[in-house]
């Protein structure tokens, strides 16, 4: 199998692992590195189907944090979604969705059970992360039944929306099953502070922290691409093109044959042909069913343009300011990268995420070459970027990467631990204001991951490490007056978050 | 009061020089600068002096740095501290100093020294607060963590750079932000170095008045930042080829503060983008644009507002007349001029050019290869007050013309004439010039001792004397020298053929002389050699090549009286491994060359190198190489030796007056 394909499998493992951190210690007979490797050993193609339905879903855990920040935008919305009615489609694709998820879950335990016996002689860190790892992915898997399973009561019914699925189930955490949501996150906490290795407080700093800065990094991004996508020079008059609107579970759906009435995708193109026979007698001629090698008749046809179907984008179709997008694959992405959770996590540097699997191979060809590193912990994608950024405030300064300190300080006759002290001095100079904690444990993240430890990845430290690059990939603007600004952002999220765990 | 006690109590045990108070011994310390060896002998003189010289040093420039830790004890104060004669310097000893110098050291040089690494700085910086000026130049293997540690010195004031080429953008970045007082950064070389490094440190450090940025890639991204610095005095951009006129043609304004500027090697300046850096740098008073564009008029043209510029370097550059007639034409009266090496300089363009800067003070015009007695008597009676004239190479200009120098430029301390026509009637003129201290006569063929006789007589202040290739030199002229100018301290005999050792006995009365070469002086002996070293104890430079009579008989006293000694040329002598092995008694010596040693066997070579602890560079045969056993070599290279193996076949001696006639080829 070629190196390529096994990163693609990788690659969807990860967000579970991370996403959930390691607040859950329960008592796993310890599974092994070769746990991990061979639960991704199931087929390439099936696991894909697997990982995207498991998006098409937004009910992980890491999305249930969420929604006490989101509480503002999600009501509004709901509010105008209302009033739409019941998709029995979505409940099916639920009920499939249940059955795959319940076979992950045989597969998981019958994992554990069978590896139980090969643990013996692991080191003792590397087997609880292991176990962490492994407990995490059982409890999201187990949260994402629960949800999907509450999603099918009929008291919650009429919140399901066939326009806005996604914020269907967002109001549905918010409203039904958030409770449980909640229930897990404060039932993890003290047993957290029981079993785990890792310090407690932090991380739950982490997972608020985590939430809210997850939260503006969407925000972000959704403008971003919302910039890009934009068609540039198409004004076309509202009328003179059809709209159309696929529902999130077509959009979410690994389908590559697409009805170009409807928009709903397929497998086979087989099967296409047959849906087609539900537009009209035209397609139900022979020749429209034998396999296609004909050109489209040229009937002039309407210029046909879709909506998104979450409600309160841009690209939908209730906007004021609708711009429509040009084709079904402008919708995939579009959703997939705006209102989807970025499941792929780059497994290089472990803080970039995605939602779409093109995004992640464009992002690893350039990931880890170069990175540019400011003491504050940001990192820049170019070199420019970070200098102007050290030009603008006091106090920062270009942050050396550590295997050149390593590098360099081989010729020394010093101890190595006094090597080590000054690595981490070097690294944390400079800190005057309220950052200093942050990067303090930035910077501890990064002196783990220079050392080569495969567990370092799954640390669950390594969050800060996403938080900040998110956190400063910001368009600039806000903060370019000064620095106070920047400390005011910051402090603003602690509280923002700790009064919502209060809450 | 005190003194009636010390009468009482002379009677015991009475020292006079309790009399002395600290204050007086120090200010007596201060004037015994000229000769290292002096305070030593004051030192020596009684453990109280030994305690008041302890306590006076300041500056230092220890040997080894295994010595560092007796210095620590010995020195208390030192505030200066020059390891260029270290080669090796580990962070051990690094963090030796810097605890032992916390708080006094304000300066230490590396520039000649390696082995340390990122800790042993980051502990220097950490601990020496005082620390101001850094020199780290040629530390080729410093990356980008050493300057991190080096950002840790925040009170540091100058920092030499120079030939780092491992930092990058990112180590500078770091000492900009860390070292804000920086006033002195010299980065030159620093290849890894663009644009956004020196950007911010013209955005960081304010303060900055000297920045060297010579052969960096930096366009005028940076440059616009650069000049905007306040305080900035001095910019040398030697060799900045990604700077163009297109570039520095969007520059809005130059540098008020600017009183110095160097664009040398910068091909793609024109006069153009000259006139927009140095827009509103009025206060400029130093301008070099050496190995530059062709110096026309309109480069001259722009340079013609600069109502302060005292000294122009146009080096190696292509000069037309008109160019050298707007010169001319400038208002100011320029100090300083140099034209080495231009081409297209012609009496015509060099004699209008003095009529207008009568004020000369040097002038350079080396290798001008076209001018003649004309520009010669031009300059001679006007520009009265020449300090320093180097014509090198003017092969056009006749015997004549020399009379003239010494006739009318009395003020003359520095007088180059290497390859001209001079003869001894010159000299007898130029010895008018009482000041002159350095004089190069090399391969001048017409002058004899007649003419050295008279600079003998007439110019006590010589320091140096260049007389290569003279080849009519004889003893009496260098005895005539060595008993004029005592205070000599540099002189080149090289292939003076008809050299003996009474020449030598007569140079061992210059107590001070230095450096020594006598290449191919072929009659001189060891006995020769024994009594400059005995004359001359400061000798650190000794160039004997070729002096096939020299032997193991004169290596035994050199080793003896020569502990100054730093280095030695032996190659083509007759000395063996005996005078080889003597030589290891010399503490200091560092640097040796040793070629075409017919009595030398790897076994004494070997023994030789293992002794002499201190060596730093030495020049062996290639032959070598593969004789000596390869860990003794890797052992001596661990010890800061480099070795450099040579596999050049003897020469044989060319003809003196072919020399000249291979330098006489005209220029096309």
């Amino acid at each position: 199998m070629d190196l390529k394909g096994e990163l693609q499998k990788k690659v969807p493992q990860h967000p579970s692992f991370t996403n959930f951190n390691t607040q859950h210690q329960q008592k796993w007979e310890d599974p092994s590195i070769l746990d991990y490797s061979t639960r991704i050993e199931p087929p390439f193609q099936a696991f894909n189907q697997n990982s995207q339905t498991q998006s098409s879903l937004l009910c992980n855990p890491h999305n249930q944090i969420k929604v006490p920040i989101q509480d503002g935008p999600v009501n509004e919305s709901l509010q105008a979604s209302k009033v739409q009615d019941w998709d029995p489609s979505a409940m099916l694709n639920n009920l499939s969705f249940l059955e795959q998820k319940i076979h992950q879950l045989q597969d998981l335990v019958n994992l554990i059970i069978g590896r139980r016996d090969q643990v013996l002689g692991r080191l003792d860190e590397l087997v609880a992360q292991r176990q962490q790892l492994i407990t995490a992915d059982l409890t999201s898997i187990i949260v994402q039944l629960i949800s999907t399973l509450g999603s099918l009561l009929p008291s919650v019914k009429h919140t399901l929306s066939a326009s806005t699925p996604s914020l269907g189930q967002f109001g549905q955490f918010g409203e039904v099953v958030f409770p449980s949501g909640q229930g897990l996150n404060d039932g993890v906490q003290p047993q957290n502070a029981g079993g785990s290795k890792v310090s407690e407080p932090p991380n739950s700093v982490e997972i608020s922290n985590n939430s809210g800065n997850e939260q503006n990094l969407i925000i972000e991004e959704h403008e971003l691409k919302d910039e890009e996508d934009t068609e540039e020079g198409e004004n076309l008059l509202p009328g003179t093109y059809e709209i159309l609107q696929l529902e999130k579970e077509e959009i979410l759906a690994p389908h590559t044959h697409f009805c170009t009435i409807c928009g709903k995708g397929f497998k086979r193109d087989a099967n296409l042909r047959m849906h087609m026979r539900g537009h009209g007698d035209e397609y139900k001629t022979p020749a429209a069913l034998a396999k296609p090698n004909k050109e489209s008749s040229s009937e002039p046809t309407l210029i046909k343009r879709y909506s998104c179907p979450y409600v309160g984008c841009k690209r939908n179709k209730g906007h004021k300011k609708f711009q429509p997008l040009k084709t079904i694959l402008c919708v995939k992405n579009h959703y997939k990268r705006t209102h989807c959770d970025k499941s792929y996590i780059c497994s290089r540097c472990n803080t970039k995420k995605f939602s779409v699997i093109a995004d992640l191979k464009t992002h690893e060809k350039h990931c880890g070459k170069d990175k540019w590193l400011c003491s504050c912990g940001t990192t820049f994608s170019r070199k420019d970027k970070l200098f102007g950024h050290i030009a603008l405030f006091q106090g920062h300064t270009p942050a050396i990467p550590l295997d050149e300190t390593k590098g360099s300080n081989r010729p020394s006759d010093r101890g190595d631990a006094n090597q080590a002290t000054n690595k981490v001095g070097i690294m944390n100079f400079n800190f005057s204001s309220n950052v200093s904690s942050e990067s303090g444990v930035q910077s501890n993240v990064d002196v783990k991951g220079g050392i080569d430890d495969p567990s370092g990845y799954f640390s669950p430290l390594n969050f800060d490490t996403y938080n900040f690059g998110g956190f400063h990939e910001f368009p600039r603007p806000p903060f370019d007056d000064s620095d106070t600004s920047f400390a005011f952002l910051l402090t603003g999220f602690g509280n923002y978050t700790q009064k919502n765990r209060q809450d | 009061m005190k003194k009636q006690k010390h009468e009482f109590l002379g009677g015991f045990n009475f020292n006079p020089f309790d009399l002395l108070s600290e204050e007086i011994i120090f200010m007596i310390l201060d004037l015994l600068n000229r000769n290292p060896l002096d305070k030593k002998s004051f030192s020596l003189v009684c453990k109280s002096f030994y305690a008041a010289e302890s306590k006076h040093r300041e500056s230092l420039k220890p040997r080894l740095q295994e010595h560092l830790p007796a210095i620590l004890c010995r020195y208390p104060n030192i505030t200066h501290l020059d390891l260029t004669l270290c080669s090796l310097v580990s962070d051990a000893s690094l963090s030796i100093i810097s605890n032992g110098y916390a708080s006094t050291l304000r300066s230490i040089d590396f520039s000649r020294s390696r082995l340390f690494s990122t800790s042993g700085l980051f502990g220097l910086a950490l601990n020496c607060k005082n620390l101001v000026e850094i020199d780290l130049s040629n530390g080729t293997e410093l990356k980008d963590s050493a300057m991190a540690a080096i950002a840790e010195a925040k009170n540091l004031e100058k920092l030499w750079l120079a030939r780092c080429k491992s930092i990058t953008d990112m180590g500078v970045g770091c000492v900009a932000v860390g070292c804000r007082k920086l006033r002195f950064i010299c980065l030159k070389w620093c290849l890894g170095v663009g644009d956004l490094g020196v950007g911010l440190i013209a955005i960081k450090c304010k303060h900055v008045c000297y920045l060297d940025l010579s052969y960096l890639s930096i366009t005028n991204t940076c440059l616009s930042s650069i000049l905007k610095l306040q305080h900035l005095e001095e910019l040398v951009l030697e060799g900045c080829f990604s700077i163009d006129d297109d570039s520095l043609a969007v520059l809005k304004h130059g540098c008020k503060s600017l009183k110095s500027l160097d664009v040398s090697a910068c091909q793609n300046i024109s006069h153009n983008g000259l006139s927009s850096l140095i827009n509103g740098a009025e206060g400029l008073q130093q301008l070099t644009l050496a190995h530059g564009s062709p110096v026309t008029s309109s480069l001259a043209d722009c340079l013609k507002k600069l109502s302060l510029l005292q000294s122009v370097k146009l080096d190696g550059c292509l000069i037309t007349y008109d160019g050298l007639k707007t010169i001319g034409n400038w208002c100011v009266s320029l100090r300083e001029l140099s034209l080495c090496k231009c081409s297209g300089v012609t009496d015509e363009g060099l004699s209008f050019v003095v009529t207008k800067h009568k004020d000369l003070r040097k002038l350079d015009i080396t290798c001008c290869r076209n001018i003649t007695d004309v520009s010669i008597a031009h300059i001679t009676n006007l520009c009265n007050s020449l300090t320093s004239l180097r014509m090198e190479s003017c092969t056009l200009v006749s015997r004549e013309p020399f009379v003239l120098i010494g006739q009318q430029c009395h003020l003359l301390e520095e007088l180059d004439l290497t390859d001209n026509e001079i003869d001894d009637k010159g000299l007898k003129y130029i010895s008018r010039c009482s000041k002159l201290s350095n004089l190069k006569l090399g391969i001048c063929h017409n002058i004899t001792d007649e003419g050295l006789i008279d600079i003998g007589r007439g110019c006590p202040k010589l320091l140096e004397l260049d007389l290569y290739r003279s080849a009519e030199i004889t003893d009496m002229g260098i005895l005539a020298i060595a008993q004029g100018c005592p205070g000599l301290e540099m002189i080149n005999i090289s292939y003076c053929i008809d050299i003996t050792d009474c020449s030598l006995l007569s140079l061992s009365k210059c107590s001070r002389l230095k450096t020594l070469e006598s290449r191919g002086c072929s009659l001189i002996t060891s006995l020769g050699l024994t009594a400059v070293v005995v004359g001359c104890k400061e000798l650190t430079k000794l160039d004997i090549k070729k002096c096939h009579n020299i032997d193991d008989a004169g290596m035994i006293p050199l080793a003896h009286f020569s502990q100054n000694l730093r280095q030695i040329n032996l190659s083509h002598s007759s000395v063996t491994d005996v005078g080889l092995l003597s030589l290891t008694s010399i503490g200091c010596l560092q640097n040796i060359t040793i070629l075409h040693l017919k009595g030398l066997t790897p076994c004494g070579l070997a023994a030789f190198l293992l002794a002499c602890g201190g060596l730093t560079k030495v020049k062996l045969q290639a032959a070598f190489r593969w004789l000596l056993p390869h860990p003794l070599v890797e052992h001596l290279e661990a010890r800061g030796c480099m070795f450099h193996w040579r596999d050049k076949v003897l020469q044989v001696e060319l003809d003196p007056k072919c020399w000249k006639l291979q330098l006489e080829n005209p220029m096309p």
